[in-house]
């Protein structure tokens, strides 16, 4: 019996019958060939989550970011007229990295009139425009005017900066968000400026990590020892379930009740939460801002007076968490081989006005590290034991609902790309995506 | 040696090396420490953490005095050290293995 209602088909997962409810296959996450589909038919194609407008506060401020899976690195900066624009990162001399520091892999950021290329001396106004060229008249018949940065589609939602690699897209940001999007505008994501993040490099496919954060189905065991013992047998013995979950397009959110912040019997939570009122859910007096209450519509759909949290999962590599006590996060995952990638957690809260504030919300950033690194390492031994093909065909429940969808989609995609192309590469192309398990 | 703490805390001088301004300080150092040594200075700590905030949210964040502001990461470390002493009866995170999580922004103060 379950605590929370589901739709009337009996399950989550029902409620959308092109989901299935069979075994699926991991193979989307263990093929090398795959990945090398994945990086032109999703990472090449659709709106990628790069940063926040807090990152170019001025005229001139620029921040680049690495796209491995996507061959590129992208600068975006904010041109004279205060506009946010994106170039692919590259002289267009001979293609040296234009933007970087000390390390050319490393990413950088900061604020200047305009790029020099540290090669051959070749600059570029913040707008992109070839402005100088060492020994100009040595080049045949050169016009700058031809030079400028190659451009990268950029647009910006609630804050928000994304890009699109693909020149040709036509699908417009907001477009491509959909409803859940729609449902967060109003949060007041730019007031939520005090800024932790962190960063890994771990040993997993990219699809692996966005499945352990997009169901809460492991949390009452993996991270059992994060609670007083009495509370973690409570936990284990309910389980999981979410309060709703939903699909829209290529993208996914479930919502979840959260009893810890503040919690009904203080003796379940530990010490040093209880003095400092704060844990795993933030701090548990909500900071005084505006645009908190009452919440954007989207946001705890189901209207569940228990309501602790949304998670978002925005195809392909973006997860937003609001919750409930007035703070959100994000996680990216930058996928740099079929069996790696660099996942990024970071936190947003309302500037802290007191060291008790900033104590409290330490505490939650501290309990979000912890956690992760129980993440990262079970990830490793997800991956390599998958990469053993000892079993190859995996059940997923109904708390899952999310994961089933999110490898479905990629699927989707890359289905999509192999329809297109030259047929011999596209017929090459079906036999990696049919060793998949995903023709049809 | 001048105290390193506000006078009303000098009970946590013999800890004040705990005083680090960085997370990545912070968590390194309780890597390096045995169990007994996380162990005192929780004891020593926790009880005085209420005082401690009491103290320091009378003052301005973004104008800490410097004893003021050492005592504020001494708490900052108390936080990190409680997970070793509160949950995981080790320093380290259980099966985190070779797993990293490395802070790359965090707030000044």
């Amino acid at each position: 019996m379950p605590h929370f209602e589901k739709p009337d088909e009996g399950s989550w997962t029902e409620h959308y019958p092109k989901l299935g409810t069979g075994l699926i296959s991991y193979e989307d996450s263990i093929s090398p060939e795959y990945y090398e589909l994945e990086r032109t038919a999703i990472f090449g194609r659709t709106w990628l989550n790069v940063g926040r407008v807090e990152q170019v506060p001025r005229n001139g401020s620029y921040f680049t970011k690495e796209i491995d899976v996507a061959r590129t690195s992208v600068v975006v900066v904010r041109t004279t007229d205060g506009e946010i624009r994106g170039f692919h990162n590259m002289c267009r001399h001979r293609g040296n990295k234009l933007v970087w520091q000390d390390y050319p892999r490393e990413e950088t950021s900061g604020t200047c009139r305009q790029f020099t290329c540290k090669y051959h001396g070749w600059r570029y106004a913040v707008d992109g425009g070839c402005t100088f060229v060492q020994q100009e008249s040595e080049f045949f018949d050169l016009d700058k005017a031809d030079y400028g940065l190659m451009p990268v589609q950029v647009d910006v939602w609630e804050g928000f900066i994304f890009v699109n690699l693909d020149p040709s897209n036509t699908v417009p940001l907001r477009g491509y968000l959909g409803k859940f999007a729609a449902g967060m505008e109003g949060y007041p994501f730019g007031e939520m400026t005090e800024v932790y993040k962190y960063r890994a490099d771990v040993g997993s496919n990219w699809k692996l990590y966005i499945d352990a954060f997009a169901e809460f189905y492991h949390a009452p065991v993996l991270h059992a020892k994060q609670y007083v013992s009495d509370e973690s047998r409570k936990l284990m013995g309910y389980g999981f379930e979410g309060l709703h979950y939903e699909l829209d397009g290529p993208h996914g959110m479930q919502s979840s009740w959260g009893g810890m912040a503040p919690p009904r019997d203080l003796s379940l939570v530990k010490p040093i939460e209880r003095i400092l009122r704060s844990g795993n859910f933030g701090p548990w007096d909500r900071p005084e801002i505006s645009d908190l209450d009452p919440l954007p519509p989207g946001i705890n759909p189901s209207r569940h007076r228990t309501w602790g949290l949304d998670s978002y999962v925005f195809f392909p590599n973006f997860m937003m968490v609001v919750w409930a006590p007035g703070w959100y996060l994000t996680y990216h995952y930058w996928p740099t081989a079929y069996n790696r990638h660099i996942f990024e957690g970071t936190l947003y809260f309302a500037p802290a006005k007191t060291a008790r504030d900033r104590m409290r919300q330490e505490l939650t950033a501290v309990t979000f590290k912890e956690f992760g690194l129980q993440d990262c390492n079970t990830l490793e031994a997800t991956q390599t034991m998958l990469e053993s093909r000892a079993v190859t065909q995996f059940p997923l429940n109904d708390q899952e609902i999310l994961l089933r969808h999110l490898h479905k989609t990629a699927g989707e995609y890359v289905r999509a790309y192999n329809a297109q192309g030259d047929p011999p590469n596209a017929a090459r192309r079906l036999r990696v995506a049919d060793a998949a398990g995903l023709s049809g | 040696m001048t105290n390193q703490l506000p006078p009303q805390f000098t009970d946590l001088e013999p800890f004040a090396d705990w005083a680090l301004a960085t997370e990545r300080e912070r968590y390194a150092k309780r890597l390096l420490s045995t169990m007994d040594e996380l162990q005192a200075f929780y004891d020593a700590a926790l009880p005085r953490l209420e005082e401690a905030a009491t103290y320091l949210e009378q003052l301005p964040l973004d104008a800490l005095p410097d004893d003021a502001r050492r005592l504020l990461q001494l708490c900052y470390s108390l936080i990190n050290v409680s997970f070793p002493i509160e949950a995981w009866r080790q320093p380290r995170v259980p099966d985190s293995g070779a797993s990293t999580l490395d802070v790359v922004i965090e707030p000044a103060i």
